[in-house]
Formats: structure tokens, C-alpha cells, sequence
């Protein structure tokens, strides 16, 4: 087994907050050049550019998790990650389903573009994606678990879209795969202000926006290989596989 | 006054509950942050709110609230129900938006 790099928390352009330089070229060179083995592509409550991102990845030998970072009802962002494109679909679909159908204006929250290998644009979002889907964090979370997927409440130390800031506290039956804490965020002072915690792996991520912030962060994974199994082993801690923070 | 005399006052639906709806009144509170409520709300207080999670009920035992409106026909979650009837916390439930349940509520408070 071996230590891989991981930042699993990168927005693209797709993100109305995501810099226009964030195409999924940009994306996969800046993560090799900055060493990282793993990277999840956890745009606001849309995955239309996982597929880019994984295949050109493969070319690099960077492994992609497929995911999203979802606003719940709760106003709470969770990141999610699914093992296939099947079970990536259907999360696209449910999120289709569930974001209300407010309009987006870029010239206020930013453009919701979708390019190809060669930043040509071949789709527009309209819906407004940093709205909260209508289902609850449980719900959600219920969701993301029956599709096989991983739940990991994101940036939870922040007290913005986090579910401390959203929900008071960490409600005492949540069934997360981890907890993110943001890039800022002093591991020890966390853990120590919330031992209630402890039942969970914390990892760390950059949640780039810019192209210079991939990698900013990171989490080791200590597996045998970077896969999703791989991947959620070490975040339960079992068969030896474990994670470390940068 | 008593919760029973604020739900026909404000023509409330009891959502959940019940046991709890003999508790005494001592004013109104109105916010959806709940760590501001764990810091602000008084003992006794009638707290409106859009929240509907679990958690709501935890702050509301927490600062001794009388009981919960929830606005604009939202539904609590299953456990937010199961966990009203076991606090004794009343979460009771309007169409009316914050704004307007409020005004009438501190009309009839006043």
C-alpha cells in the first residue's frame, strides 16, 4: 500500500462561483502538476462535467472521484461521489428534479457553462445552481447511500453552508462517510471544539475555485490503489487503509 | 396566556406535540438560525421558524421554548415529529409567511 494525494473538493466553470480558467483541461494539468493522484470534481448541485474531467484524467493517471457539492434544503453543502456514471446519472437527474426553476444571471452570480476539451461551449445551465435542492440533509443523504454513493458534509467548521452554521450543531444520528473541514481550518483546535467528531474521518480539500488553488490542500489516502472502494475503506478506516491530513 | 389560546388566536394546526400544550406563554420569538436561537431565545417563548429538521426540537427542549410555528405550510421531517412528542414541544404549523404570523401574534401578545 501507498500514500496518494487527494483533493476531492475542485469547482470548474460550471459553478456560477468557478473562475472562467477552470475548464476541465485547466483542471486536470494544474492537478498534475501539482502531484495530486486523486481529485474530486464537486461542482455546485451539478456533475455535467465529471465526464470531461475523468477522461482526461485517465490520460494523466490522475484518478477522478465523480461527484457534486449538493446545497440541501437546509441550505447545508454536502459533498457527494459515486463509484459509475449509471449512479452519477441518476444523481444528475434527482438534482434536475429538485432545484427550483429560478433563473440564473450571470452578470450577478457568475456564468453556469459547460466546455469541451477545447473550451468551446456546448452548454449553458439556466437554473440558478447555488439554490438549495427541496430535500432534506437526511433526505439527501438516504439518497446518495441507496445509490451506493459517499456523504461528506462539507467545510463544516465554516460558519457559512455549514452544518454547524445551518443546523447549530452536528445532529447526533447523521449517517456521513466523513466531515470536511476547510482548508483553513487548525485540525487540532477543531477536534478539540468538537469532540463529538471524533466518530468520523475528517478530510481536507482546497474547494478551488481558481486554478492556483488546486491542491492548496489535501488529504493522503493510504490504500493499495486509487479506486472508490479504495477510497471509501480508508475513510471507514478498515483493511488497514487509513487517511492522513496534509 | 396558553398555547391553546395562541392556536385559536392565530388559527394554528397542531402538528405534534399534544402533551405539551398546556405551557404557558411568555412572548415570541422569530429566527431560522439556530445557533442564534440557542443563544437569544428565552425560557417560555413561542419560537416561528421556517426550519423543520430534527434539530429544531433539540434547541427548542434546550431553551425551555413553549412551542414551534412553523410558517408557510412547511411539513416537518418524520423525526422532527417523533422527536416533539417525546420533548412535549408543540410544533404547531401556519400558511402564513414569517412576517404575517408574527405581526398577529405580537398583536395578540401585546
Amino acid at each position: 500500500m501507498n500514500f496518494f494525494r487527494a483533493d476531492l473538493h475542485i469547482h470548474t466553470v460550471l459553478s456560477p462561483c468557478g473562475d472562467l480558467e477552470m475548464s476541465p483541461g485547466n483542471i486536470v494539468s494544474q492537478s498534475a502538476f501539482k502531484g495530486l493522484d486523486i481529485i474530486g470534481v464537486t461542482d455546485h448541485n451539478t456533475t455535467r462535467h465529471c465526464g470531461l474531467i475523468a477522461q482526461l484524467a485517465e490520460e494523466k493517471g490522475i484518478y477522478v472521484m465523480l461527484g457534486a457539492e449538493v446545497t440541501t434544503k437546509e441550505e447545508v453543502h454536502c459533498l457527494a461521489f459515486f463509484e459509475n456514471t449509471d449512479a452519477l446519472n441518476r444523481f444528475q437527474d434527482y438534482l434536475d428534479s429538485n432545484l427550483p426553476d429560478i433563473q440564473n444571471d450571470p452578470s450577478i452570480f457568475g456564468e453556469q457553462v459547460q466546455v469541451d476539451e477545447n473550451e468551446n461551449i456546448i452548454y449553458e445551465e439556466k437554473k440558478l445552481l447555488i439554490n438549495a435542492i427541496s430535500r432534506s440533509i437526511e433526505e439527501t443523504e438516504a439518497f446518495i447511500h441507496w445509490l451506493g454513493g459517499l456523504f461528506i458534509p462539507a467545510h463544516v467548521d465554516k460558519m457559512k453552508n455549514s452544518i454547524y452554521s445551518q443546523l447549530g450543531f452536528l445532529p447526533p444520528d447523521l449517517n456521513a462517510d466523513a466531515l470536511e473541514i476547510s482548508k483553513t481550518a487548525d485540525i487540532g483546535d477543531f477536534v478539540k471544539q468538537h469532540s463529538e467528531t471524533s466518530r468520523f474521518s475528517l478530510i481536507q480539500n482546497s474547494d478551488a475555485h481558481y486554478p492556483e488553488d488546486i491542491g492548496s490542500a489535501f488529504t493522503a489516502f493510504y490504500i493499495n490503489e486509487p479506486s472508490f472502494a479504495e477510497i471509501r475503506m480508508a475513510l471507514k478506516g478498515e483493511n488497514e487503509r487509513k487517511i492522513v491530513l496534509s | 396566556m396558553k398555547i391553546t389560546d395562541i392556536i385559536k388566536g392565530l388559527n394554528l394546526k397542531v402538528i405534534s406535540g399534544q402533551n405539551g400544550l398546556s405551557n404557558e406563554i411568555t412572548g415570541g420569538y422569530v429566527s431560522d438560525l439556530l445557533s442564534d436561537v440557542m443563544g437569544n431565545a428565552k425560557e417560555g417563548q413561542i419560537w416561528i421558524t421556517l426550519q423543520t429538521h430534527q434539530n429544531i426540537i433539540a434547541v427548542g427542549s434546550l431553551k425551555d421554548i413553549a412551542a414551534i410555528i412553523i410558517v408557510k405550510g412547511f411539513v416537518p421531517e418524520a423525526d422532527t415529529i417523533e422527536k416533539s412528542n417525546v420533548e412535549n414541544i408543540p410544533v404547531l404549523s401556519t400558511d402564513l409567511d414569517t412576517f404575517t404570523i408574527a405581526g398577529r401574534l405580537y398583536d395578540l401578545l401585546r
